[in-house]
């Protein structure tokens, strides 16, 4: 398996996994919409497991957001 | 009855370095009588080396700090000749429990390691450890051993020289000046020996204040150790319960940040929190309560000059994961062998370096697990708490989020990896006995491994030649001989083979491998001794 994290398009149904989160939180309360985000990336982050990938995402992630 | 903690256990005396006209030069001096200070002492005079300990006080620890001790320690005092009165005395368990509310989490079980002397863990009030050292002390007094513990004797100034130290010390009938060749400063977590030298002590200081509590009492909860996050008596804090030997059981409860701590304190308002944790119907008397707030910090470096610091006085973690006294055993079993070389001119005093480098690698390394333990169960902002949570909420229902759940990392032995000290590993064996390791224990018959081990350089062969003994500048290492067959349970086998047809181990004084290789070969283990000697 690469070590290296995947950064071009590779999901399957892209509109349909972004639908499927958003609604996931449709009606929450913050905290418990920040809960479920939480539980979500301690999933992915196991199913994942290569922690030189994780430690790229954690970096890919940190350096991608939007500059205020 | 009056506990132990409450009567004298080495009261003061006059000595007759008092009445001299000059400062009387003593080979080692120790400040303080705790844990660390009582071991290093006792591991210096059992290898005969003349040994004063001073304290500013008369008797053990006040209430019970310390609880849990690991195996490795307990190793370490088997070798200081009171290991099996510990673990007589003490509690084992081998069980933890985690809950989250009301419904459990995790469960972890502590491996026993088969063929090992002693267990995993033992819970043991840390007054009844020091009292344990102590009579140690005594039985070694009893047949002459150069130790001596001065109760009430206060270290009140000290002066660093090239070759020794001087030390002001203050008794009941007025103060006295005594030189050591070295000192030991094991003196606790506030030193005044750090600060009497104006050295810092740096680290992460963590805000939350626990309630510890020794409570007696008739329960039958098993002897586990049960670990609560957001319990209903303890809401949006943490609670751990531990049985000690005595029908005492440990309760930790967070508070929180912002507390009034004398109120808290009051026996009334500990009663309510402890019924509500236990139960209105629970009997139980209250041993002794104090409130904590944890750090984990540690000194730049452990040897300045001709003083060593030790225990608490060079590290300080917080109490999950019981690193704090197990840590500091580790550092008396480091100082012990190499202070004795170094005085009697066997080891340059650079030896002492080593003391430096393997001890603060090990303090770091606590630091670390010390550290996240204490903000797992401490979060530190909102989202550290939203994580922390996720993981709870999900290792209820997976397994994946077991290991991440944090309530403290238990204590284990630190492998010396990286020492000046290690010889490059030449064996195709397992890793649990790379060198820098300490020798994993196997059975030997009615025996152990480890009884046959320490306190001298010993040449470990298994299934292979090797002389009775060799002598390499003043230093002698004595042949072990071993045959897997020596072992039916394959133990050795296992841990110093693997693959391996035979193994020669070259074996330091504390039971720390120096090197290895598959056959003796003169000239590489004498090289192997020079180097773990300080020499290369
Ligand atoms: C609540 C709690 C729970 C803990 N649980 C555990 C656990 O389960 N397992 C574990 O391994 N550790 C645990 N620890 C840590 C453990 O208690 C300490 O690591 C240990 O006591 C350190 O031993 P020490 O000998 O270095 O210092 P100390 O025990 O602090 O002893 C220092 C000694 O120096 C003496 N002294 C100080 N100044 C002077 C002076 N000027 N002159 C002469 N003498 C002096 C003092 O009187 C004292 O006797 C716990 C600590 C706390 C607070």
């Amino acid at each position: 398996m690469s070590d290296k994290l995947i950064l071009s398009p590779n999901l399957d149904n892209a509109d349909g996994f972004f639908d499927a989160l958003a609604r996931a939180h449709d009606g929450l309360e913050k905290s418990t919409s920040d809960a479920l985000n939480a539980r979500l990336i301690f999933l992915l982050a196991n199913h994942i497991g290569d922690n030189k990938v994780l430690d790229q995402a954690l970096k890919a992630a940190q350096n991608s957001g939007h500059k205020r | 009855m009056s506990k132990i903690f409450d009567v004298p256990l080495y009261a003061y005396t006059r000595s007759p370095d008092q009445d001299e006209g000059m400062p009387v030069r003593h080979p080692v001096v120790i400040i303080g009588a705790g844990p660390v200070g009582l071991a290093t002492a006792i591991d210096l005079a059992q290898q005969g080396i003349k040994t004063v300990i001073l304290d500013d006080n008369d008797r053990v620890s006040f209430g019970s700090r310390a609880i849990c001790f690991a195996k490795r320690p307990l190793e370490i005092l088997d070798r200081l000749g009171c290991g099996e009165a510990m673990v007589e005395r003490g509690v084992q368990w081998d069980t933890g429990k985690v809950f989250f509310d009301t419904r459990q989490v995790y469960e972890f079980s502590l491996t026993e390691e088969e063929g090992h002397k002693n267990p995993a863990f033992i819970n043991l009030q840390q007054y009844t450890f020091e009292q344990v050292l102590v009579e140690r002390i005594r039985e070694m007094q009893a047949v002459g051993a150069p130790i001596e513990i001065r109760g009430r004797n206060k270290v009140e100034a000290i002066g660093q020289h090239d070759d020794h130290v001087k030390l002001e010390v203050e008794t009941p009938e007025g103060s006295y000046t005594i030189e050591a060749d070295w000192l030991v400063a094991c003196d606790g977590a506030n030193s005044p020996t750090r600060r009497m030298l104006g050295l810092d002590f740096d680290g992460q200081v963590f805000e939350d204040n626990f309630l510890i509590a020794d409570v007696v009492m008739k329960a039958d909860f098993p002897s586990e150790r049960w670990f609560w996050f957001d319990p209903p008596f303890n809401r949006g804090q943490s609670a751990l319960l531990h049985k000690q030997p005595d029908n005492v059981w440990r309760i930790d409860l967070q508070l929180g940040r912002d507390i009034d701590k004398e109120r808290e304190k009051r026996p009334e308002n500990v009663m309510v929190r402890l019924k509500a944790m236990l139960g209105d119907d629970a009997e139980f008397d209250l041993e002794w309560v104090s409130i904590y707030t944890f750090q984990c910090c540690r000194m730049e470096r452990f040897r300045h000059g001709r003083t060593l610091f030790a225990g608490d006085s060079a590290h300080q973690v917080s109490p999950f994961g019981a690193r704090g006294a197990n840590s500091g055993l580790q550092d008396a079993d480091n100082i012990a062998w190499k202070l004795k070389l170094v005085l009697k001119g066997k080891a340059p005093e650079t030896l002492m370096d080593s003391y430096n480098t393997e001890r603060a690698y090990g303090a770091d390394e606590n630091i670390l697990n010390s550290t996240r333990s204490t903000e797992f169960i401490t979060p530190k902002s909102e989202m550290s708490r939203i994580l922390r949570d996720a993981v709870l909420d999900l290792s209820a229902h997976h397994e994946f989020a077991q290991p991440l759940v944090n309530s403290g990392r238990l204590s284990v032995p630190c492998t010396y990896d990286g020492s000046m000290l290690n010889s490059a590993d030449a064996l195709a064996a397992p890793d649990v006995t790379r060198p820098g390791s300490p020798c994993p224990d196997a059975p030997l018959g009615d025996d152990h491994l480890l009884g046959k081990l320490g306190n001298e350089f010993i040449l470990l062969t298994i299934d292979a030649d090797a002389p009775d003994s060799f002598e390499e500048d003043g230093v002698t290492a004595t042949r072990l001989a071993l045959s897997v067959r020596d072992d039916p349970t394959l133990t050795l086998k296992r841990q110093y083979l693997g693959d391996a047809p035979s193994g020669v181990y070259l074996i330091r004084p504390d039971q720390h491998v120096a090197a290895r290789r598959e056959a003796f070969d003169e000239p590489h283990f004498r090289a192997a001794l020079r180097r773990a000697t300080g020499k290369e």
